[in-house]
């Protein structure tokens, strides 16, 4: 039996916020593959829950009339990554999203939770990070929304107050359209594992141009990041293989990684500068682009 | 802390009193003296514990017994019909995808739902791999298991 000492039920956002702000002590539990991990293993300061799993205004995914993709975050990672939305539109998110755990961890576990848990290794960040995502905030005070690489604040600390829920996950037409990307994840093992380190890379060329570059990468940094000084570098740059030795190179002054028992930092940018030639280059293949 | 829930259990209905902090994998063990659904890692890692809920496999250990009200729960106890093991329980048993026993309920039932969702399809050793990769064996090394269920989907031959 798991050891939290008060339980509560929401079924619509609106309740779990009044739950939220009648209790300063709550947490919300939505998936429960992370939340249910940590109460096994004893984590007080989860004692008292706020229980969101079955709320459906915030279980879907839709296009609205500007073409924008959303995502409600109590979607699962199995629904995400089947969805022909996304399939269709911003593929690079599902081949990140089944890299995640096993088919049962993909069938519990939402993508509002992965985000909401703010660990630097969360497999559907960097691609939603590089797919320049906006997510939307309600609390006691309102609705509000932000870039999702803002909402990072530092390990397993995310901009949401004590009263506020995450609501939706958007990424934008002009954010996707044009855009080709690829993910990779390096770890020990392809499933069940934790990332050693993550990297999305999404772009768009034109005439063997290379029109705009993002780059985001898992456990590089104590968020996942993008590397906003390596993309401006090569922003306009003729498509050629000394671009992608020069990204290689580029990315080492954007990250910090560092020593943790899974990898030691030397160890990690090894693994940062092959994966910024390697996705880069994918991408720049499924976006058309020739290497030569 | 305890709650009524209604489901159904291997196609019966059932009316449940359950505390809110106990897993599924507690109450169906327990309450309902469901055996074959094994606690191993407890952390969802190992898959000892997978059911279907609505037809979609997920680890019990990690599952709210509250989370189950209105749904439909399998488990390997209600597979067989009439005495006649299903055809997965069946593939298993011929391909000798079972040693010691401790993680063959939680992949008969894995592979119960991807038969079930892969049926006529081609799929690759590799997919069925990728489809059990969240369920861990010590004993077999796995490739009787994938051959069970590549006999399942009625396709020996890749």
């Amino acid at each position: 039996m798991f050891n939290f000492k008060s339980y509560t039920r929401a079924g619509s956002i609106q309740e779990a916020i009044q739950h939220l702000e009648q209790n300063p002590e709550a947490h919300l539990i939505a998936g429960g593959t992370d939340m249910l991990v940590k109460l096994h293993r004893g984590k007080a300061q989860f004692d008292h829950l706020v229980d969101i799993h079955d709320i459906a205004e915030l279980n879907f995914i839709t296009q609205n009339d500007d073409g924008d993709i959303v995502i409600g975050p109590l979607t699962c990672f199995a629904h995400v990554a089947e969805s022909e939305l996304i399939r269709k539109h911003i593929p690079v998110l599902a081949e990140a999203i089944l890299t995640i755990g096993g088919p049962q961890v993909r069938n519990m576990a939402t993508i509002g939770g992965n985000l909401c848990n703010g660990v630097p290794s969360a497999d559907s960040a960097t691609p939603l990070v590089a797919l320049n995502a906006v997510v939307t905030i309600e609390g006691g005070n309102g609705a509000r929304q932000m870039p999702l690489e803002s909402f990072f604040l530092g390990p397993s600390r995310v901009a949401l107050e004590q009263h506020e829920i995450l609501t939706a996950i958007t990424v934008t037409h002009d954010n996707y359209a044009d855009y080709y990307g690829h993910f990779h994840k390096y770890a020990m093992r392809d499933a069940m594992d934790i990332s050693t380190i993550g990297c999305s890379a999404v772009c768009k060329i034109e005439n063997g141009t290379l029109q705009d570059l993002r780059l985001a990468f898992g456990v590089a940094a104590p968020v996942p990041m993008r590397c906003k000084g390596t993309e401006s570098k090569v922003r306009g740059r003729k498509i050629s293989p000394g671009l992608l030795d020069d990204i290689a190179r580029a990315v080492t002054a954007d990250v910090h990684p560092r020593t943790s028992w899974r990898a030691a930092k030397d160890f990690r940018l090894q693994i940062i500068t092959t994966l910024a030639r390697r996705v880069v280059g994918q991408a720049l293949i499924i976006a058309g682009g020739k290497i030569q | 802390m305890n709650r009524i829930i209604s489901c159904t259990v291997n196609g019966k209905k059932k009316k449940l009193s359950v505390d809110v902090r106990q897993s599924l994998l507690e109450v169906l063990r327990e309450q309902l003296g469901l055996l074959s659904i094994k606690q191993g890692c407890a952390v969802g890692e190992c898959g000892a514990c997978t059911v279907l809920i609505d037809d979609v496999p997920i680890d019990a250990c990690l599952y709210l017994a509250v989370w189950a009200d209105g749904r439909s729960i399998r488990s390997v106890e209600g597979e067989s019909r009439n005495d006649k093991l299903s055809r997965v329980q069946q593939a298993f048993v011929d391909e000798g995808a079972v040693q010691c026993g401790i993680c063959t309920p939680g992949f008969v039932m894995a592979a119960t739902s991807f038969v079930e969702k892969h049926k006529h399809q081609k799929v690759s050793r590799y997919d069925i791999r990728r489809g059990l990769a969240g369920n861990l064996c010590r004993c077999t090394g796995y490739e009787t298991i994938v051959t069970a269920v590549q006999k399942s989907l009625g396709d020996d031959d890749q």
